[in-house]
């Protein structure tokens, strides 16, 4: 399963990549197969606040919905309007083409709390 | 991957062995998808796919009562049924509620084979066994029994391949033995798929060997493993209720859209007098096929359903049909609002999304 050395994780399977003040975030390899066929993504409002472990989306498979949540505190700045057309993209390019969400972070500090690439793998293995 | 609590059926190591993911499903680990669940749904639709269903119980009813006890314990006529010929049915309890739906084939002038849901075989056969007659004997033949559902419009070819261009699959509802290899089987034409295909049964020591050949002979033709999440899929298109989701004991036959498969003209047997009372006045909810209209996310059970901001009933099956790309779905609705083109609305996460009443099947094939 892939799992890119350069992001941040969550226990909850989404990946969160550093951009300047923002964070990009999406779910993992390992959360989109265990998902299987997304068909369904509900993406959360733009200029929403969001708390730390906080539900703002859904991506529902053919079997179940399921929560995605804010990595850390902040408000979405860009949603992933690709996804409405075409949720595909989350299991064809989970670290890719299918990033759900962007959020301008409050604290980078925050950050801290995530675990790195090699804590992620030991948790999925 | 198995804990001690869950039951394996004899294909376990197999779909192990070809990567399907797995999932606890009532008391069995069984393969839930083994690429993907639109790949295998589509497989099915266009050529050919093979399911485990190894967990279904099989009972077997005979003695020189055994006719007339089992008549009195299934809401359908098992006096219709020749010798090789099976039927859908229920076992309801004294209230009329659903204990379970199965098909029932007769396999001898006084013997008789009960396919059951695998989470209420135990159920099925202590129902039964409290009520048997004297002259009938039953048997729980479950653990002996492997079985796989192949379905798709390219079984007829499959089989050709598999024992020959003279052998003839039965009839459609018809059950035949045979052997292939020296292994016996039983191969009825029936389905949960709404394509042509049939259900095989064998000793469970030969599943294996069984399920290898056919997916190495299907090959050509397109066969697909496939799990459960497909099989939900096809059946919830075709309207063919889940016992569980769509069916409990909370309901019967007659508010399901089902009163097809019960006989009210035999003079007896379980749960007749509720059925009798309600087909005279009507049910007051029924089970009703819907589809979502627009671009909303897939209905699923127990979400609310709404008429002009009334509660008006509850999904119980929902998903997004992979054949016709839209949420389709079943749910238990008041009459008055179960009536084929109504408008009804799904609340999903606190929003109400807009639906129709469709008529039974949601899926049919061009």
């Amino acid at each position: 399963m892939n799992v890119p050395d350069d992001l941040l994780y969550t226990e909850t399977h989404e990946w969160i990549k550093r951009e300047g003040d923002n964070v990009r975030v999406g779910i993992t390899d390992h959360a989109q197969s265990e998902l299987t066929d997304v068909v369904y993504v509900d993406l959360p409002k733009m200029d929403r606040q969001a708390n730390a472990r906080e539900a703002i989306a859904v991506v529902e498979s053919v079997k179940a919905a399921s929560d995605i949540y804010a990595p850390v505190k902040g408000k979405v700045v860009e949603v992933n309007k690709a996804l409405e057309a075409d949720p595909g993209l989350i299991n064809r390019e989970p670290f890719g083409q299918g990033w759900i969400f962007v959020l301008k972070i409050d604290n980078a500090e925050d950050l801290k709390q995530l675990r790195d690439a090699a804590a992620y793998k030991k948790q999925i293995s | 991957m198995s804990d001690g609590a869950q039951k394996t059926t004899p294909l376990y190591d197999e779909h192990v062995r070809r990567g399907a993911k797995i999932i606890p499903f009532g008391g069995w680990m069984m393969p839930v998808q083994y690429t993907s669940i639109m790949e295998e749904h589509r497989a099915v639709r266009k050529d050919i796919g093979m399911f485990d269903i190894s967990h279904m119980g099989q009972l077997i009813v005979d003695g020189s009562g055994a006719r007339d006890w089992l008549n009195t314990m299934l809401t359908n006529n098992i006096d219709k049924l020749d010798v090789g010929t099976g039927q859908y049915t229920f076992l309801l309890n004294d209230a009329g509620g659903i204990i379970d739906d199965l098909i029932a084939y007769r396999i001898g002038a006084e013997k008789f084979l009960l396919v059951v849901n695998a989470s209420r075989t135990d159920e099925d056969f202590a129902w039964l066994d409290r009520h048997r007659a004297n002259d009938a004997d039953l048997k729980n033949r479950s653990k002996d029994f492997g079985g796989v559902a192949i379905q798709g419009p390219r079984v007829v070819d499959l089989f050709h391949a598999l024992l020959g261009g003279h052998v003839d699959l039965p009839p459609r509802n018809h059950i035949v033995d045979l052997e292939l290899d020296g292994s016996p089987l039983s191969i009825a034409r029936t389905g949960y798929t709404g394509e042509d295909g049939v259900e095989v049964f064998f000793r469970a020591e030969d599943a294996a060997k069984f399920w290898n050949t056919v997916l190495e002979k299907g090959d050509k033709l397109g066969i697909k493993p496939c799990g459960l999440g497909a099989r939900d899929t096809l059946r919830l298109e075709m309207c063919y209720p889940l016992n569980g989701s769509d069916l409990s004991p909370e309901r019967n036959p007659i508010e399901a859209g089902l009163g097809f498969f019960v006989d009210l003209t035999k003079p007896k047997f379980t749960g007749r007098e509720v059925l009798l009372k309600m087909k005279e006045n009507g049910p007051p909810h029924k089970l009703a096929a819907f589809r979502m209209e627009g671009k909303v996310p897939p209905p699923r059970p127990h979400y609310p359903v709404f008429n002009n901001g009334e509660r008006v009933g509850e999904v119980t099956s929902g998903t997004l049909s992979p054949s016709l790309n839209y949420g389709i779905g079943m749910a238990y609705v008041s009459a008055s609002h179960a009536k084929i083109g109504s408008n009804i609305e799904i609340e999903i996460r606190g929003q109400k999304f807009p639906a129709t009443i469709e008529k039974k099947p949601l899926y049919k094939k061009s």
